[in-house]
């Protein structure tokens, strides 16, 4: 801005006449986004970055340290535990939604009474505030008043009550079996909108080439499938990765940081245990992560070759 | 190659039913255009013969073997879409192997079929391009190579040229049209457009609402229209109907249209004294006549394209279309007189819109 004054100060305008230029005009109309970005993503950003630099306490400003908190981070080993925690909550939970996900929306994609209230019915998961029906799946996984137990139990499959939460893998089984059924209904009606762009005279066109289902399905719907896949995997993968409501309200991170994931640890260090400066680390150290796994599934899925080129059909 | 027989075929979709039991032998190496307005149930009856669609009633036979029950890539047939249909993410050469390397031929057999077909339509310098990066008659060419690859039975295409520009598609016409003749492939090609039907058919099947109108030679067609619907649907600008009443005195006749009007017609024509009909005449059968002869009409617009001028009048308060292969510089509002060529001229039944 400054410069595009500097150059038209010579004669005096007016404020009005100044709006007429463009550049003036683009910079004012992009000013408050450029603010709140400014100031509710980059500076709690750039903040959190230094104070994982700092040795800064609850209650005691901090002063520089370098990166000794990230050198006593790689002798933790309950971050090394939650570093683990979190690649086996991501990937297991992502593969399921995924799998799931395409599975359901294959079914969607079909004619069938109700079709819209079907797909709404589907929604129902993603719309209700997370920390209520991880309040719900608490109940389901508790050791006495389990649904599951119960039902379970009824049938004669079991005859001691499940103890989800208490065990380290079958915590964690049971967050990210919590994690996969809030997760579908997003993959899935993303990747139904993706189906719904696949011309049927493709398919038509692949059958009378001599295709059956399952070889329409690997040459036809997953390569055409592939773009919107991709994107919705980088986020999927974000939104698991840096997971924490689910977590929080169903284990705390229990038993024995069995299901502790980088960003509860972070929170538990930071918040209740006063150590401001580590959990801004622990925060930090997980920007690799994301920066990889988003770098990783959207330029190597996203654009292919054979969608450059003019796009009318 | 192989003949299709279509014996009593219906369609019913849900309550509605869009085929009332159609007819249609169509002879092996012959290029049959399916024809009509839009809803007339011709793109749906093609689809039945590609097994695209299930066959309500009826029985639908390809080279003499019942296929209403046999899975589309079973039928030995090959069908050209009008969007193109083409794999996207694949290249052009991908696109024409497909068919082939599903059947798991061997790669020199499909190398060689590929660029046969590249050869015949000219696409040797695009095999390796992908779909999005070809002109629309290019895609068109590559949908048709397709086709040939399989060496199929028989060719369905299902209005392939709607999608191109009208240069580009007179352009493909004859190039479809030269293709049949060289591989002599039964054909089975849809269109709404009567020009693409004249032009290319062996015989054209003119539908209408479910129902097949008239089957025939396209000359057939043109001179012979069984009723007022295949009248007025082949031939472009479309035939001029005037409805009346047919007068007979000895061995004359007329037919008395509104407005005192008087249009002769042969005597030898069918139908009886005082009947209500329908009178038919093409613009290119009108004659200009001296005064006296004719009817009087009004011009109202010219349109010189320079091979011929049409020129539309008012003929008794009824809109009449004439084609002259004179140049004709007509003013508005000037009077002119027509004259039918009597041999040519067409007498319906009113009430039932049939031949007479």
């Amino acid at each position: 801005m400054a410069v595009a004054l500097g150059r038209q100060a010579a004669p005096r305008r007016s404020f009005v006449e100044l709006l007429d230029d463009r550049r003036v005009l683009s910079v004012l109309c992009m000013l408050p986004a450029v603010g709140l970005l400014v100031t509710f993503l980059a500076y709690p950003l750039g903040l959190g970055v230094w104070l994982g630099f700092t040795d800064t306490k609850i209650g005691r400003p901090g002063v520089f340290i370098g990166i000794d908190n990230y050198i006593s981070l790689f002798d933790d080993s309950v971050f090394l535990l939650s570093v683990y925690n979190t690649l086996v909550y991501t990937i297991v939970a992502t593969i399921l939604k995924f799998g799931l996900g395409l599975w359901l929306a294959l079914l969607l994609n079909n004619s069938m009474p109700f079709k819209a209230f079907i797909r709404a019915i589907v929604l129902l998961p993603y719309i209700i505030p997370t920390v209520l029906s991880a309040l719900a799946f608490w109940w389901m996984y508790d050791p006495q008043f389990s649904v599951i137990s119960y039902v379970l139990s009824k049938m004669g499959l079991i005859d001691r009550y499940v103890d989800f939460l208490g065990q380290p893998n079958a915590a964690r089984a049971s967050v990210i079996a919590a994690n996969v059924w809030r997760g579908i209904p997003f993959v899935a009606i993303c990747l139904l909108a993706g189906l719904q762009t696949i011309s049927p005279s493709l398919y038509e066109a692949a059958a009378l080439d001599g295709a059956n289902p399952w070889q329409r399905f690997r040459n036809v719907t997953v390569p055409m499938l592939m773009p919107i896949l991709s994107v919705v995997l980088t986020f999927s993968v974000l939104f698991t990765f840096t997971d924490f409501q689910l977590i929080y309200a169903i284990t705390r991170g229990g038993p024995l940081n069995a299901t502790h994931l980088m960003a509860t640890l972070a929170f538990q260090r930071a918040i209740p245990g006063g150590q401001m400066g580590e959990g801004a680390a622990i925060a930090t150290a997980m920007i690799p992560f994301l920066v990889f796994a988003t770098v990783f599934s959207y330029y190597g899925l996203q654009r292919r070759k054979w969608q450059q080129g003019s796009a009318d059909d | 190659m192989a003949s299709v027989d279509i014996r009593g075929v219906e369609k019913q979709f849900g309550a509605t039913k869009v085929i009332h039991g159609i007819d249609v032998s169509i002879a092996d190496e012959e290029f049959v255009v399916l024809v009509g307005p839009s809803g007339c149930g011709k793109s749906t009856l093609l689809r039945m013969i590609a097994g695209l669609e299930e066959i309500t009633a009826g029985e639908i036979s390809i080279g003499g073997k019942v296929v209403n029950n046999v899975a589309p890539k079973d039928r030995d047939i090959a069908m050209v879409f009008q969007n193109y249909a083409l794999y996207p993410h694949m290249t052009v050469r991908e696109n024409m192997a497909f068919s082939l390397k599903l059947r798991k031929a061997a790669k020199s057999f499909i190398d060689e079929r590929v660029n046969r077909a590249a050869d015949i339509l000219g696409l040797q310098p695009y095999l390796d391009r992908y779909p999005r990066q070809l002109s629309g008659g290019q895609r068109q060419r590559v949908a048709m190579g397709r086709a040939i690859v399989r060496d199929p039975q028989v060719f369905l295409f299902d209005e392939p040229l709607s999608n191109l520009d009208a240069k580009l598609r007179v352009q493909m016409r004859t190039e479809i049209k030269a293709l049949h003749q060289r591989l002599r492939t039964t054909s089975v090609y849809v269109t709404h457009d009567q020009v693409e039907a004249m032009t290319m058919a062996d015989r054209i099947v003119v539908m209408h609402d479910g129902i097949v109108e008239q089957v025939g030679t396209p000359l057939d067609l043109y001179d012979h229209p069984v009723n007022t619907f295949v009248a007025g649907f082949i031939g472009s600008p479309a035939m001029n109907f005037v409805s009346g009443t047919l007068r007979r005195s000895g061995g004359d006749a007329h037919v008395e249209a509104a407005g005192g009007v008087k249009l002769p017609v042969p005597g030898s024509i069918g139908g009886a004294d005082g009947q209500g009909v329908v009178f038919g005449v093409r613009p290119e059968h009108l004659d200009l006549a001296s005064d006296g002869a004719g009817v009087s009409a009004k011009v109202i617009v010219v349109e010189p394209t320079g091979a011929d001028t049409q020129v539309f009048a008012d003929v008794a308060g009824t809109q009449i279309s004439a084609v002259f292969s004179e140049r004709h510089a007509f003013k508005p509002d000037q009077m002119i007189r027509f004259q039918p060529r009597p041999d040519s001229v067409h007498l319906f039944d009113a009430a039932s819109g049939r031949h007479l």
